[in-house]
């Protein structure tokens, strides 16, 4: 039936809309302005192509940030009354919807990841995120923490590259709302959007040094967790570096939040709605290139339909489709950098090595960038360590289990505890479950679903501390 | 979960026990997955070639319909025309599936479209509240085949499924198929009475054992009819038969799809749940009136680069 191939012929989201100047400086008191250091290239992860030079800030540069956030904090912002602070947070929201078409383009070429996801989910989520917290910055009193609730100051934080714009919303709304100012830096591979942000702060009319801006690399991130004038750290990233800020600030007043890595676990069992489960699954590990920390990067199966499940899952992994991110009907795009990639490649590796069978689909690579296929991995035990390892990319892990008590038992067997997903038709064992997991965010029936109303963060070496929802708040006000 | 052999499956037609046993043995529909994953298709840009494609497509699939009280051999011969030709200004347009009539005006389409390829289908059982006594719905099936009917297309007794009486609407099928003789069955669940998607996934499971050779979402006269949702599940369903059995059953959402947007989602979801297989008008049809014409405007406008207006495609 050789007419009935139904070849989705190329969409591509135009890049006009964008305008990536050649370098870029850094947002210090409300302008923009050279570093005191070098400069570091920001590559396009689908083409390799270099989109421009990003200064890399200094120790002077960080100094300089801090003392414009002080100053804003101490003369404008903390004496500001909460409506007002408000109404500047609720004038960005919007402008990030009215620019919603140029954030998401940006955000697919700095990062590659999905047009339909940068589009769907990054910068409408990141919004929604500036609405809800706006809405909370006349209300504190009535938020939990005492009647009067005061701002801590200066926030340093510190954010990830896999959802750029989006972490730097969860990170700055919050600390507004609350009164602090910040000092923001990005991830030195996706600085562009964050830039652009600052923008949007000078098209609100935000007063200077509210938001401050610094591009670098983890010597920048050092010196501003580090800055003796910063009063709280929130960090999202990897554990190993939340470990490096921990001991750093331990001695110190600073007030820290650490969102770090996970290993998740998406629990299937014998009674799950089967195709939703599937779907789950498959957006539980290759949404976003399975660059999430909360990704299900565990698939824990009951034994009984493990066969069936699998034989499921790769038939909708055959249909998942691997190439440019600015196409509109792309569902998975490029590893973020080359640095990721090989991370990937040698854990996969290390899975064969250690006997787990690996699979992917037949797809074809574009030759430039970097990529990697959806795959997975079956004949895991827990001794694996790609069952233990957090691998940050678009791999499964399957493990099987026979009764609940089992699953609880390996989905809580791991020093991760960010999230876990359950699938079963039936409400009382999704309670059952959900009490026993020690995860911060348990799904049922669904997967990697977020809310800006919603709390997120860890269990142990998934970090401390809530984002999202009247919890967030806490983390910004003393 | 399912691991039916073809053994197991004759078995669950059994005896009334044991076919409630098996359909309430499916895995169930997670309704807010099952929204998310139609919206998520939803959001497929189909464009130039392709577009080109899936209009073309989506004519062929067409079983242009009229199913009114005021139905007149006049305005069924009209329609036939048009099936045969929906665009008389280019003849190099497909032409549709099939007309679509009730029994009484068979004789009618088939007297105009005669051995054009199209097709008539003709509603029939007592359509469309099956509410009628079993021989009433049968000398109405018979009716419409002995008047040429190539496909019939009946409804089942959704009083007796949402009563859990599952073999009598298993056995009325069985009926209906045999009275059917050599046209092909449709078999329409009306699934805006059954309303749940676990339901509609028993009732694709019903339907295909006692062997439709279509499974069709609604009649058109409620509301809602066809939605992209319960056509996932009906699609998820005549592939996994296919995988028990190996047999092939069509799929028929009708009522409410209007415009060229809808059906090419539609025929996305086709081809990525389904499968590609499932991409032509033997196993996958349109059940419309007003959406032909919006399929040829946008058939023109890809062809020309210009639109029409409404007023350059025919009325009938």
């Amino acid at each position: 039936m050789a007419d009935n191939v139904f070849d989705y012929a190329p969409a591509p989201e135009s890049r006009a809309i964008v305008d990536i100047k050649s370098s870029y400086g850094l947002f210090i008191g409300g302008e923009f302005v050279d570093g005191h250091g070098k400069s570091f290239k920001t590559v396009n992860p689908a083409t390799e192509e270099v989109l421009a030079d990003v200064a890399e800030a200094d120790g002077a540069d960080v100094d300089a940030a801090v003392k414009a956030a002080r100053r804003a904090y101490t003369r404008v912002w903390s004496r500001m009354s909460g409506a007002e602070r408000g109404k500047y947070l609720f004038r960005i929201a919007r402008i990030l919807q009215e620019r919603s078409r140029e954030l998401a383009v940006l955000e697919s070429i700095d990062n590659g990841k999905p047009i339909r996801e940068s589009r769907d989910v990054d910068v409408p989520t990141a919004a929604a995120h500036f609405f809800y917290y706006a809405g909370w910055a006349d209300k504190l009193g009535y938020a939990g923490y005492g009647d009067n609730p005061q701002p801590l100051g200066v926030a340093g934080q510190v954010i990830p590259w896999n959802f750029p714009l989006l972490m730097l919303s969860w990170k700055i709304a919050p600390a507004l709302a609350c009164g602090n100012t910040v000092v923001l830096k990005p991830a030195e591979t996706t600085p562009l959007t964050a830039l652009l942000f600052a923008e949007i702060c000078q098209q609100a009319d935000l007063p200077p040094g509210v938001v401050n801006i610094l591009t670098g690399a983890g010597d920048t991130g050092r010196a501003l967790v580090g800055h003796p004038d910063v009063d709280k750290v929130a960090f999202t990233g990897s554990t190993e570096v939340g470990r490096a800020i921990a001991r750093a600030v331990a001695g110190s007043d600073k007030k820290v939040t650490l969102e770090l890595g996970g290993k998740a676990a998406n629990i299937v069992f014998d009674d799950a709605p089967v195709d939703q489960a599937v779907e789950g699954i498959v957006n539980g590990i290759f949404f976003n290139q399975g660059h999430v920390c909360c990704a299900g990067s565990r698939l824990l199966v009951q034994e009984s339909v493990a066969d069936e499940v699998l034989h499921r899952l790769k038939r909708r992994m055959a249909t998942l489709r691997v190439g440019d991110p600015l196409d509109k009907n792309t569902d998975i795009g490029a590893i973020n950098s080359a640095e990721q990639l090989a991370k990937i490649r040698e854990l996969s590796q290390i899975g064969e090595a250690e006997g787990a069978g690996r699979w992917s689909p037949a797809c074809e690579l574009p030759d430039h960038g970097y990529w990697f296929p959806p795959t997975l991995f079956t004949g895991v035990s827990q001794a694996h360590r790609i069952a233990r390892e957090e691998i940050f990319g678009p791999v499964l892990s399957v493990i099987t289990f026979r009764t609940p008590a089992e699953a609880v038992e390996k989905a809580n067997n791991t020093p991760y505890g960010l999230s876990a997903g359950i699938w079963t038709d039936k409400g009382s064992r999704i309670l059952w479950m959900a009490s026993r997991l020690r995860a911060g965010v348990v799904w049922s029936n669904t997967f990697n679903r977020f809310d800006p109303a919603s709390p997120f963060g860890g269990y142990k070496e998934s970090g401390y501390g809530r984002e999202g929802g009247r919890h967030g708040l806490e983390g910004y006000l003393r | 979960m399912m691991s039916s052999t073809a053994s197991s499956l004759a078995d669950a037609t059994s005896s009334d026990a044991a076919l409630r046993r098996f359909l309430h043995g499916l895995p169930g529909v997670d309704q807010v997955g099952a929204e998310q994953r139609a919206a998520g298709l939803s959001t497929r840009s189909i464009k130039t070639t392709a577009k080109e494609f899936a209009i073309d497509l989506a004519i062929r699939m067409v079983d242009l319909t009229t199913l009114e009280g005021q139905d007149t051999p006049g305005k069924v011969r009209a329609l036939s025309a048009k099936a045969m030709r929906p665009d008389p200004a280019d003849p190099g347009c497909p032409q549709v599936a099939a007309v679509c009539v009730y029994p009484d005006l068979v004789q009618v389409a088939k007297q105009v479209l005669g051995d054009s390829g199209v097709k008539v289908a003709s509603v029939a059982t007592a359509f469309p509240s099956g509410r009628a006594a079993m021989s009433v719905k049968l000398a109405d099936v018979r009716t419409a085949v002995d008047a040429g009917a190539d496909e019939v297309d009946m409804v089942i007794d959704r009083g007796a499924f949402l009563s859990g009486r599952y073999l009598e609407v298993f056995e009325e099928i069985v009926a209906v198929k045999q009275e059917s003789g050599p046209a092909h069955l449709k078999v329409i669940f009306e699934t805006g009475e059954l309303q749940t998607y676990d339901n509609v996934r028993r009732a694709s499971w019903l339907a295909m054992l006692a062997g439709a050779d279509f499974i069709k979402t609604s009649t058109g006269k409620v509301q809602p009819a066809a939605t992209m949702p319960v056509t996932l599940v009906m699609l998820e369903a005549v592939r996994d038969f296919r995988e028990a059995t190996g047999q092939m059953v069509g799929v028929k959402p009708a009522g409410g799809i209007r415009s060229s947007k809808e059906a090419i989602r539609y025929l996305v979801m086709v081809n990525e749940v389904a499968g590609p297989d499932w991409l032509d008008p033997d196993w996958f049809r349109f059940g419309a009136s007003s959406l032909l014409n919006d399929l040829l405007m946008q058939r023109t406008k890809a062809k020309t680069g210009r639109y029409s207006g409404p007023d350059y495609f025919t009325l009938d």
